[in-house]
């Protein structure tokens, strides 16, 4: 009963609404950063990405509060130089893996003996791992708005163009779009989007918030407009959700987030399963013209297998 | 029509030029018009390695060429080097009437079936769209016009039952068909296919040879089509560029694709067997391994397909 009363607490609710109200926009204003760029994180296969920049972030972070200059810069600094190294070095996914699994423990690792070294609050510390509610002043709500802005109106000019180099990069480029300039312009947007979402809810689950929304919507919809709104919505309510519940019980805010996030993934994933079967059952219908047409016929592997090998000649 | 069909087109670029005309360069035009792609003394090597070389080649509107040939032997390398992605290092080639650049909105591009990711946001028709509005800035909602043409597109390709269902829920074949339409959504006045019957079964197969064929010949667009067998795409076929072992013949299927021309080609005794309307190549497979010409990985990203076609 106690650890409930710890982790569900509404005692003087209104005051600390009012009291973390920046808290709230901030929150919301990330939901809808990472709600836009989630599906092409996804479309891009670039979770882990995400992670090891968040990684960085972290050590640009905790070494920033070691040296005593803004903590919020610190992250942005780190995230960027990775997003930046993640893009230009590894173009293929299999290089870019184990680039990132490479820079990945040695972010961390930085960010750990800074922090060791660091005399101040240890709640500052954990803060960066796991997220937390700070009490964000007027002037930093300023700033996450403004990274906010300069991700979200990225995102909107390079919209197509990046989509389509997302999931087509060889026909995106036989049409002229400049598939790798958009690369490294994503992965810039992708560092500040990763940099402020650390502010919130700690550099270990920016994915609950930049992946797990998205990957829910891409779960119900393929529509190119319904999937980034839905996983703004997603997005907004896990993290605005998390905040409003963590305000009473004075824990870390990213349970709360991460949870919301899973447990709206889980759901969609159950109403997803039942529309792919849907949509198996119609290619079956599409497939089967004649409806006197030999099994065979049929798309199994092993099927299409043996007709290549019996047709191809030449 | 859609206004805005032609408005990224060359600036008003000449569409007819002088193109000097090569002893070498075999069958007549079909159109007898300036040639779509121009290809003079190219060639392409990889360090010491030339994959070919002195290759001339007047691509007509509306002509289907087929590129045969082992794996490694720079088929993809080619369509690679119409595609600007790849220099020539040797010779000319220009599109057009204008040097070859990285992209363009009038090449078409068909690759091989590949399955779409399960999280892709997209639908048969978006695929399509990308075609026409794939390389605009900003977020701005195609014209009506713009959405017209997407569905007849759609129409055209036989595309139209599955226009709304989500790319990886596609079928190969309808996957291809969806493919054709995206690279014919721009009009183009050249469709590079690399592989795009691969894993078919011979039923898509012919579905979307008939689909390429007939576009080329509605719009009056060159086809250069990468394959390992010619079989499905005989009746269609022009002309065959048959590569092998650092050199090429080029000219109609029956001038190239007999015993003599190829074991001359591979340097091996190499036999065409026609067998119930189908031409089957004996030997070459052999013979190329004894060539030792398969430096697959540097040159042909596909070589590490099994080898299968050479029986």
């Amino acid at each position: 009963m106690d650890v409930w009363s710890t982790i569900f607490s509404f005692q003087d609710y209104g005051e600390l609404v009012v009291l973390v109200q920046n808290s709230i926009w901030a929150g919301a204003v990330l939901g809808i950063v990472g709600g836009l760029i989630g599906p092409f994180v996804v479309a891009r296969n670039m979770p882990f990405a995400v992670h090891g920049i968040s990684e960085l972030s972290f050590a640009g972070a905790s070494a920033s509060l070691l040296l005593g200059v803004n903590v919020v810069t610190g992250s942005l600094v780190g995230s960027v130089i990775a997003a930046l190294l993640i893009g230009l070095l590894g173009t293929k996914a299999r290089d870019r893996n184990s680039i990132i699994a490479v820079l990945m423990p040695f972010g961390l690792g930085l960010g750990i003996l800074c922090l060791a070294l660091y005399k101040g609050r240890a709640a500052n510390k954990f803060g960066l791992l796991t997220g937390q509610i700070v009490s964000v002043d007027n002037p930093q709500l300023t700033f996450l708005i403004v990274v906010a802005a300069i991700v979200v109106a990225t995102l909107l000019v390079i919209w197509r163009p990046l989509m389509f180099s997302s999931v087509d990069p060889d026909v995106a480029a036989a049409a002229g779009v400049p598939v790798r300039t958009l690369a490294i312009v994503f992965m810039l947007v992708l560092g500040l989007a990763t940099a402020v979402s650390v502010q919130i809810v700690g550099a270990l689950l920016v994915l609950s918030l930049l992946v797990t929304p998205a990957a829910a919507a891409l779960r119900l919809s393929s529509h190119p407009v319904v999937v980034p709104v839905l996983s703004t919505v997603f997005a907004v309510t896990s993290v605005v959700g998390g905040i409003l519940l963590a305000l009473g019980g004075g824990l870390p805010i990213s349970p709360y987030v991460t949870t919301i996030s899973f447990v709206i993934w889980v759901v969609c994933r159950i109403v997803g399963g039942r529309r792919d079967a849907r949509g198996r059952d119609r290619i079956a219908d599409r497939e089967q013209p004649r409806p006197a047409a030999p099994r065979l016929q049929t798309d199994d592997p092993a099927g299409t297998d043996a007709d290549r090998r019996e047709g191809a000649t030449a | 029509m859609a206004a805005g069909e032609h408005r990224r087109d060359l600036g008003g670029a000449p569409e007819v030029t002088a193109t000097p005309i090569s002893e070498r360069t075999a069958t007549a035009t079909v159109g007898g018009g300036s040639a779509v792609l121009t290809l003079r003394d190219a060639g392409l090597s990889y360090g010491a390695r030339a994959l070919w070389s002195h290759l001339d080649l007047d691509l007509a509107p509306g002509e289907f060429v087929a590129v045969l040939g082992p794996n490694g032997a720079g088929k993809t390398s080619l369509l690679r080097t119409v595609l600007g992605q790849q220099r020539l290092t040797a010779g000319s080639m220009s599109f057009l009437g204008q040097p070859v650049r990285r992209g363009h909105r009038k090449i078409g591009y068909i690759p091989q079936q590949r399955l779409m990711d399960a999280g892709t946001p997209l639908r048969a028709r978006d695929m399509v769209a990308q075609g026409v509005t794939g390389s605009r800035w900003g977020v701005l909602p195609a014209s009506r016009a713009e959405r017209a043409r997407i569905d007849r597109i759609l129409d055209e390709v036989g595309a139209t039952a599955f226009a709304d269902a989500p790319v990886a829920e596609l079928s190969g074949g309808e996957q291809q068909r969806t493919r054709v339409g995206q690279a014919i959504a721009a009009d183009p006045a050249l469709l590079l296919c690399d592989e795009p019957l691969i894993s078919l079964d011979l039923r898509h197969q012919r579905g979307v040879t008939e689909l390429i064929d007939r576009q080329r010949r509605q719009r009056d667009a060159a086809v250069l089509f990468v394959t390992h067998d010619v079989n499905p795409i005989l009746d269609v076929v022009d002309r065959v560029l048959y590569i092998a072992g650092g050199r090429f013949r080029i000219g109609a299927p029956d001038e190239v694709l007999r015993a003599d021309v190829l074991s001359d080609l591979y340097g091996t005794p190499v036999d065409v067997v026609r067998t119930m309307g189908r031409i089957v190549i004996v030997g070459a497979n052999e013979a190329h391994d004894q060539t030792g010409a398969h430096h697959h990985c540097d040159a042909d990203p596909h070589a590490s397909a099994p080898d299968e076609g050479r029986i």
